[in-house]
């Protein structure tokens, strides 16, 4: 038998048709929906007259569009109310599993389907969602699709797709202090544009990868769309069977050692050829914070904006366009400039280990007078867990509040917007123009540069505390 | 059900010489709390064709009455970002049929051939070449044949062949849809589930 790569193992053991000159046709093991991409599809569903077809492989969540106070209140805004009414009503309508808005598991979809252990080794998975990369940290082929793609998988339990081109990412080496995997990814995707990774699925490799946590392990993979990929993943091992064997699917069955026995085969084969491969060093990476208005304009917190020399006309005319909605000029450096908020949370550094990394760093000082700052919980599990694990008095006594679980600021659906002009640093995925609000200017970064700028009030190194 | 079929069809072109346009600028999220598929091309780019105070931003190139059309010119990887299917609702809502770039993100092609519309690849450099032509001359015409697969700019001479997967091609040629073909399948699905058993 020859060499396969993780991802084509995965993927051809779920094809069930290929169609001749066109997609394959793939069987999904998991489903995830929120109350924004879904309504749609039910509709579609409903005016073709017919149900969804595997009810029990779908799990919903609200997440997208709820607010982070006073959740327990019904939601203030009449279009948000009505589309977690809708998903609720749909949800009951085709027998589909609801974690809601005040149900103990709720939280933003990428969040609890990783730590209840609905998402394991193997499987194919979606979301009418960009970041459902966030589960390849499991080993799964997993990917966010469009509404009329979540209407097929609904019906059908299968989707059409054209088989991606793979990719292999190794980084080697050790992280230097305060570099954490947010850094790493941000490092990646800077390197590589924010279209670089286009119509490629990604496997990241090597020993920087392996030394990481199941939570770092998401951020890189969540991150993977931000270069364009279709998705990315990592081969499971120890960490990621310690982590699946904790979670609240294993604790109610006793099905976790012959699962553990097909996951061992769940690895790229020794030999086994990629389209494309990359090879990183751990050491050349520093704290990273993005500049402009796409996830590549990135460049490490202590270095200077890049210079235009050298620019062709069209790469200037795009850079001067992201730097002047920023306020930033060529060549100015980021270290030491004022900001206004600090946003931790998202799919991407919304988990406990988030919140601990921030309270490392905030413990024993005190917010800056001139920040306001989000701190939102992944899910009710993680909020949850800041309390168990007395973080929340550390945070209160620096001087800062904890808001409820769901996406908040990252794409400020919810009252959660960034004002206009403003700047804040952001651990979430995206700083394109006006994703946080009109006119916000969004600053990508790890959960300790946040914290230390929460902390200064200034763009600020990590590696300072 | 079935779409608007697309095939052969010529038209005047919107030029808009950016790149990485991701969806968050396409339709901004807060204009995502709707439950039908229509409307959205009244804030399609929104942000950049309206102030904050809801008036027309004079110099963005939807608000010049010199440009108008079916088809959008666009900078590489267009449509990156958000997986959000609005995206193509507010673009084909709006009036486009076909987007022409160098480069699309994945999702968003999925989208567009989901929903009719034709994400249409030309080289870079061609890219830009119409989008200069068009913005010198609005009026400029351009003829498209999904069944040929065929640009053509009829003023300039120019004509060009583009990729499109043939199953793909069909289905905009005939209005198909790609749920019906899956609908079909339901029962050799159903086999595949019990050839691997243990699913959940
Ligand atoms: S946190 Fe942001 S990126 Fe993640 S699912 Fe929510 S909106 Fe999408």
């Amino acid at each position: 038998m020859s060499s396969k790569t993780l991802f084509d193992k995965i993927w051809d053991a779920h094809r069930v048709h290929s169609i001749d000159d066109g997609p394959d046709v793939l069987y999904i093991d998991r489903h995830y929906i929120h109350e924004v991409t879904s309504p749609q599809a039910f509709r579609g569903l409903d005016e073709r007259g017919i149900t969804v077809f595997r009810p029990s492989l779908t799990l919903a969540t609200a997440d997208h569009n709820t607010p982070t106070r006073d959740q327990h209140l019904p939601i203030r805004e009449e279009l948000s109310r009505m589309q977690v009414d809708k998903l609720r009503e749909n949800c009951s309508r085709h027998g589909i599993e609801l974690f809601g808005l005040n149900h103990n598991y709720n939280g933003i979809v990428h969040v609890i389907g990783t730590e209840l252990g609905y998402t394991r080794p193997g499987m194919t998975i979606v979301c009418g969602d960009s970041h459902t990369s966030t589960h390849g940290a499991f080993g799964t082929v997993a990917f966010g699709i469009g509404t009329s793609e979540v209407e097929m998988v609904l019906a059908t339990q299968c989707i059409l797709q054209t088989r991606p081109k793979t990719m292999r990412i190794t980084v080697d080496g050790a992280l230097g202090k305060a570099v954490t995997s947010k850094d790493i990814i941000m490092h990646i995707i800077s390197l590589l544009t924010t279209g670089g990774a286009t119509g490629y699925f990604v496997e990241y490799s090597g020993s920087a990868i392996r030394a990481l946590s199941m939570e770092s392990r998401m951020t890189i993979c969540n991150m993977s769309i931000e270069m364009g990929a279709r998705g990315g993943l990592i081969a499971p091992d120890k960490t990621t069977f310690s982590y699946l064997k904790n979670t609240k699917y294993y604790s109610g069955n006793n099905a976790f050692d012959d699962d553990l026995k097909s996951w061992k085969d769940l690895i790229t084969d020794p030999g086994a050829s990629f389209d494309k491969e990359i090879a990183i060093n751990a050491e050349s990476i520093r704290p990273m914070i993005t500049y402009g208005t796409n996830p590549g304009m990135a460049i490490a917190v202590d270095a200077p904006l890049p210079d235009t020399e050298g620019m062709n006309s069209q790469d200037r005319d795009n850079y001067i366009k992201a730097l002047s909605y920023m306020g930033f000029s060529p060549g100015i450096k980021l270290d030491g400039h004022p900001i206004d908020y600090v946003f931790l949370g998202s799919c991407t550094n919304g988990r406990i280990e988030d919140f601990r990394a921030f309270a490392s760093v905030v413990k024993g000082r005190k917010k800056a007078e001139n920040v306001t700052a989000l701190l939102v919980p992944g899910s009710r599990l993680v909020e949850e867990q800041v309390k168990k694990e007395g973080l929340l008095e550390i945070l209160r006594d620096a001087g800062f509040e904890l808001r409820q679980p769901g996406c908040s600021s990252c794409l400020a659906m919810n009252e959660d917007k960034i004002p206009a002009g403003k700047y804040a640093v952001s651990t979430s995925n995206r700083n394109f123009e006006g994703r946080q609000g009109p006119g916000a200017r969004t600053l990508l970064a790890s959960p300790l540069t946040a914290a230390a700028s929460a902390v200064t009030g200034r763009i600020t190194d990590p590696r300072l505390f | 059900m079935a779409k608007e079929k697309l095939n052969i069809f010529e038209s005047t072109c919107v030029p808009l010489p950016l790149e990485n346009v991701d969806t968050d600028q396409i339709i901004p999220a807060r204009f995502l709390s709707s439950t039908s598929r229509e409307g959205f091309g009244n804030n399609l780019f929104r942000d950049w064709r309206f102030d904050q105070e809801g008036r027309a931003v004079q110099d963005f190139i939807l608000n010049n009455r010199k440009y108008s059309g079916k088809i959008l010119v666009a900078g590489k990887n267009f449509g990156c970002g958000s997986s959000r299917e609005h995206a193509v609702w507010a673009v084909y809502d709006y009036g486009f049929r076909v987007v022409i770039s160098s480069f699309f993100a994945d999702i968003f092609r999925n989208n567009a051939l989901n929903n009719g519309l034709l994400p249409l690849i030309l080289p870079d450099d061609e890219v830009k070449g119409l989008i200069a032509l068009v913005t010198a001359a609005p009026e400029t015409i351009v003829k498209i044949s999904v069944q040929e697969r065929k640009v053509e700019i009829p003023s300039s001479g120019k004509s060009f062949t583009f990729e499109i997967n043939p199953y793909k091609q069909e289905c905009l040629i005939h209005g198909l849809d790609d749920i019906d073909y899956l609908i079909n399948m339901r029962s050799r699905i159903a086999d595949y589930e019990k050839k691997r058993g243990g699913l959940g």
